[in-house]
């Protein structure tokens, strides 16, 4: 072997293979602060957007904002929305979409509903829904999956569908379980904690579980590998069909979660549940950081953008504008992140 | 004499009428890199998916390490220590080099959870084994920021991950610049020196001609040539016998091609 034939995998920086051999492998990274910057960029460049946008809300309106009840008000409903919007980016980074998950929201409450009316333990009523949900996302997703459709216009025909169901069953009739707030399931998933409303604990809770299994477990590798190259994980030997399902699991699970908390906090179910929740979920996933192409994405991001979608509407109506104020400052939040994303994370090809 | 890690005897494959393979012979031995040069159409792809059991052929003989082998399929293929790299679309690129060296095949404890530091660990040593160390890009390197040459050394690492003992490379070198393919060159003599072995797919006859200790030359099917590095001078006399092979009769070239023709016999 001559010598002269072996590349210098070292001269791009002017080193010699004498004092690299056997070196351990370098890099701008092994700062720890610069490399937790680089690898959190996208949820870093949300938590910005986040604090400016707070920031110009507070000087519009000090007192408000300096008021414990605006941000309790948030944190009663937030919960519900990070249920899904965290298991969605998971379904954006597989390189699919889920526009169905609000039917299952309402599906699954609705089995929670029942089973509370029916007098057995809401713990009972959880569970029930909970299965519900998987039931539902294994459904959505076979479809997709196994039918070969396509995710955009599958699930929100699915979404269509179970609403439709849901609607003609109940004749938009909704249910009432008063007996609830005696419950134990209350006390533990719907109170408050030295005034602080406790859902937002499990909701953090759920946000770190998910971010660990996004980025320190064989599931989220394999979400990320499916999304970026499905022919390599094939070749890999990953079955990318079964990925592609658990995604779409995890999303109902989610949801029957997100469900269930949204009626323990009204104590009323209405089969319009969960409605209302397609736009600012989807808009939290993509504010939050994680791409629309597949590959990658971001938990934590997501979880921010949920936060800073959800400070939109208060925030406005606090800051002293009208209501015809929400709309324009969601779209405005949106484009700016989106700007801001493009030119902080490049696509690899 | 090396040990043979796989042998084709006599492999025909037909589609219908349509003869792409026509009783072809091939074995790679321990630790030697075999170049597979062919134009376009002369059967090196089907060769490949025959090798690595996607397709199955219509007559002939497969054997490992000396014993025939029956059902023959893309499992026995990977029992037998056989792994393609394809040119493109082999790696996730918006991926870090960890994890496409471990893509499928997770190191995980207790329910899945990744072992990184494990991971991080083993994929520091596997570069490091096929001589694809750097001081700009770590295992935690994102495979999208890497050169072409340096994905081939990210899926050759893959490879040898898996155990392999014959790397079958489908033009590796055909879209690199002559620096990369210096690189890929350089990790493939590395995966040599330990021991492994490596079809080296080409339609580039200087590139073949540079890295292999064994040339085939494919024709429409049929090896056209076998030669060893010791029997053919130069890659002149390589792409003259092409160029006869290609235009037989009467063209210049006719006479080298006569003599490199007889060592294939």
């Amino acid at each position: 072997m001559s010598k002269t034939m072996e590349p210098d995998l070292q001269s791009p920086l002017g080193g010699t293979h004498g004092e690299t051999a056997g070196k351990e492998w370098r890099h701008p990274s092994d700062n720890w602060l610069r490399g937790f910057i680089l690898d959190n960029r996208a949820a870093l460049g949300t938590l910005a957007v986040f604090i400016v946008m707070m920031a110009v809300f507070m000087i519009a309106n000090p007192v408000v904002f300096t008021t414990w009840y605006l941000y309790s008000s948030v944190l009663t409903t937030l919960p519900v929305a990070l249920f899904v919007v965290v298991p969605l980016v998971f379904v954006v980074t597989c390189g699919e979409i889920d526009l169905s998950f609000p039917a299952t929201m309402g599906f699954a409450s609705w089995v929670f509903a029942l089973v509370v009316q029916a007098g057995y333990d809401p713990f009972l009523g959880i569970a029930a829904a909970m299965v519900t949900g998987m039931l539902l996302g294994f459904l959505v997703g076979s479809l997709v999956v196994y039918g070969g459709l396509s995710s955009l216009i599958a699930t929100l025909g699915m979404n269509f569908l179970l609403r439709g169901l849901i609607q003609i069953i109940n004749e938009g009739r909704s249910t009432a379980l008063t007996g609830l707030a005696d419950s134990w399931a209350y006390k533990i998933f719907s109170s408050q904690l030295y005034g602080i409303p406790v859902q937002i604990f499990w909701a953090i809770g759920f946000v770190v579980l998910s971010a660990l299994l996004y980025n320190r477990h064989r599931f989220g590798a394999q979400v990320k590998v499916v999304g970026d190259n499905p022919d390599s994980a094939q070749q890999m030997g990953i079955d990318v069909k079964r990925v592609r399902v658990k995604v779409f699991v995890f999303v109902g699970i989610g949801a029957a979660i997100a469900g269930t908390f949204s009626v323990m906090i009204n104590f009323t179910w209405w089969p319009t549940a969960g409605d209302g929740y397609l736009l600012p979920v989807l808009a939290s996933v993509f504010v939050g950081g994680t791409p629309t192409w597949g590959g990658i994405g971001t938990v934590v991001g997501g979880a921010i953008g949920a936060v800073t979608v959800s400070f939109i509407q208060t925030g406005v109506v606090a800051a002293g504008l009208s209501g015809f104020y929400v709309q324009f400052f969601n779209g405005l939040i949106i484009i700016l992140s989106l700007l801001g994303h493009k030119w902080n994370q490049a696509r690899y090809r | 004499m090396a040990e043979r890690i796989i042998e084709l005897r006599d492999i025909s494959k037909s589609y219908g009428q349509v003869y792409a393979l026509g009783g072809v012979n091939l074995s790679v031995d321990r630790g030697e890199v075999v170049g597979l040069i062919g134009d376009n159409g002369a059967g090196k792809s089907t060769l490949i998916k025959i090798l690595s059991g996607v397709v199955k052929p219509t007559s002939g003989e497969i054997l490992v390490r000396g014993k025939p082998v029956t059902g023959w399929s893309p499992a026995r293929s990977r029992d037998a220590g056989i792994e393609t790299v394809f040119q493109d679309r082999a790696l996730a690129v918006q991926q870090t080099i960890v994890r496409n060296i471990f893509m499928g095949r997770e190191l995980t404890s207790w329910l899945g959870w990744l072992k990184v530091n494990k991971e991080i660990a083993e994929a520091s040593r596997l570069m490091r084994e096929i001589g694809f160390t750097s001081k700009v890009f770590t295992p935690q390197s994102i495979v999208g920021q890497l050169s072409g040459g340096e994905r081939q050394g990210v899926a050759i690492a893959r490879a040898i991950y898996k155990k392999a003992e014959l790397i079958v490379l489908d033009e590796p070198t055909t879209a690199l610049s002559l620096t990369e393919t210096a690189k890929v060159f350089h990790f493939v003599r590395q995966v040599r020196a330990s021991g492994r072995s490596i079809l080296f797919i080409g339609h580039n006859i200087h590139h073949v001609f540079d890295i292999a200790d064994r040339f085939v030359v494919l024709d429409r099917g049929k090896v056209a040539l076998t030669a060893d590095r010791s029997e053919v001078k130069s890659a002149e006399d390589l792409i003259n016998f092409m160029e006869d092979v290609a235009h037989p009769s009467g063209l210049p070239g006719l006479h080298d091609a006569g003599d490199a023709g007889r060592a294939a016999r």
